[in-house]
């Protein structure tokens, strides 16, 4: 791709800053969709740098992001018929928040780049617009210090930038609020189900020829019927803790995600167990249940993660006691299971 | 939002009022409402709302907030286990599930 430049005489210097569109192209959307489900997220990202939108001069605004490409396109979707300059943070590709929390996107480097690029002599305001879920990781008094630059704090969401600068760079109580609607959600639950990767080929494969055995030896017949049981059991589990907990989550009743995970899981295994797909014996019934629990709620802990309010406190203090059980209720599970393969 | 409230009476953040000057920067960065002015100076009026992101602290030209910060993630806590370290979303070779 060929960089386009834009080029402009502000304070007596000539300016050559790399310029960005504020609309998606096709590629940008389908890298988008790809990004979603867990494609080449890893190294979706950006160069670093300064970047001008629309016709920016020395009184434009700048905001801060992250070099995560999907950060930096919904910003720049965001700056849509507005002259505004972008200032990139080297975040080795992670999202705003993210990095807040690991520290690349903090003080250091962005009073790196504000000196970097001579952001003194580029703009007359001195200062700069900091998404606000930047602030975990970056200290506004500390960079206004090293840098002489204001950090205002923007709002939450890019979509809200507009409203934001009309009102004179003030954000209303709305704005700064994270919220977790259904649709953010939603958009998660594709890295959600690509988090099982390979396990998702392996553990059934286990399953079928284990499903083989019984007394008599190995029977395909038997691996064939009980194993595509199995595997549905498991698929469920899988789907109760990584795609029906996420989804209904503020309506589950239970604070600890890994209850959340578990009711869902039993719920579903309740018609599973009246059609016969948990197996012919009490001793096989309980044992689905133990390990669809487990599973199920293993994967709904593991959510809280992807959430916007739980805290290191709050997880800390619930995996204590259901990661034991967890661990527990699928070795107990499994070798139940098999043991029930034999009676 | 009854729904999003995680775990009660776990958080551990804390603010020292004496030393607050009334900037009112943790209520500009703080996501979840957790800070209200009272007296020209900050109060915590939903700890139980607080996912101990920091920024407060951060943000705060008084040192008067402290929380013990981090990412509020089992499968980062599960990392930190794993590689005796502190809890981080960085999942090394693992890296799908990750922020």
């Amino acid at each position: 791709m060929t960089t386009e430049y834009y080029t402009k005489f502000i304070n007596g210097i000539l300016w050559k800053v790399p310029k960005t569109s504020t609309v998606w192209s096709r590629k940008d959307i389908w890298s988008t969709i790809k990004v979603r489900w867990s494609i080449g997220r890893m190294n979706y990202r950006i160069k670093p740098g300064l970047y001008a939108v629309g016709n920016p001069d020395s009184n434009s605004e700048i905001f801060v992001t992250a070099n995560f490409k999907l950060s930096f396109d919904h910003l720049r979707r965001a700056l849509h018929e507005m002259d505004a300059w972008i200032l990139v943070l080297d975040t080795k590709g992670i999202n705003v928040w993210c990095a807040a929390g690991k520290g690349t996107f903090g003080p250091r480097e962005l009073t790196y780049r504000i000196k970097a690029h001579e952001l003194d002599k580029l703009v007359n305001h001195k200062r700069v617009i900091v998404p606000q879920l930047g602030a975990t990781g970056v200290s506004a008094h500390e960079v206004k210090n090293s840098t002489g630059f204001r950090v205002i704090y923007g709002p939450v969401r890019a979509e809200d930038i507009k409203e934001f600068v009309a009102a004179g760079l003030k954000a209303t109580p709305e704005m700064r609020k994270v919220t977790f609607p259904l649709i953010e959600r939603i958009k998660l639950i594709p890295v959600e189900l690509a988090y099982g990767k390979y396990y998702l080929l392996v553990v059934p494969a286990i399953f079928f020829i284990l499903s083989g055995l019984n007394k008599n030896g190995f029977s395909i017949d038997l691996a064939l019927s009980a194993g595509g049981e199995a595997v549905i059991d498991l698929l469920s589990a899988y789907l109760a803790g990584c795609v029906i907990t996420p989804i209904l989550l503020p309506w589950i009743p239970f604070r600890r995600f890994s209850l959340k995970g578990l009711v869902i899981s039993w719920i579903m295994a309740i018609p599973l167990l009246y059609y016969n797909f948990l197996g012919n014996t009490i001793f096989e019934n309980i044992s689905w249940f133990l390990i669809m629990g487990a599973l199920s709620s293993f994967l709904a802990m593991n959510f809280t993660g992807s959430t916007t309010f739980t805290s290191l406190s709050g997880v800390r203090k619930e995996m204590k006691i259901a990661l034991p059980l967890q661990i527990g209720a699928t070795v107990l599970g499994i070798i139940g299971w098999i043991i029930s393969r034999f009676i | 939002m009854n729904g999003f409230i995680y775990l009660k009476n776990v958080v551990s953040l804390e603010l020292d009022r004496e030393k607050c000057s009334g900037c009112m920067m943790c209520i500009i960065v703080c996501p979840h409402e957790v800070f209200e002015m009272k007296n020209k100076k900050a109060i915590i009026i939903n700890k139980d709302f607080c996912m101990e992101c920091g920024a407060c602290q951060k943000n705060c030209p008084d040192n008067a907030i402290s929380v013990r910060s981090g990412v509020g993630c089992a499968a980062g806590i599960i990392n930190g286990i794993l590689r005796n370290s502190e809890p981080s979303c960085d999942c090394g070779s693992n890296k799908i599930n990750c922020c």
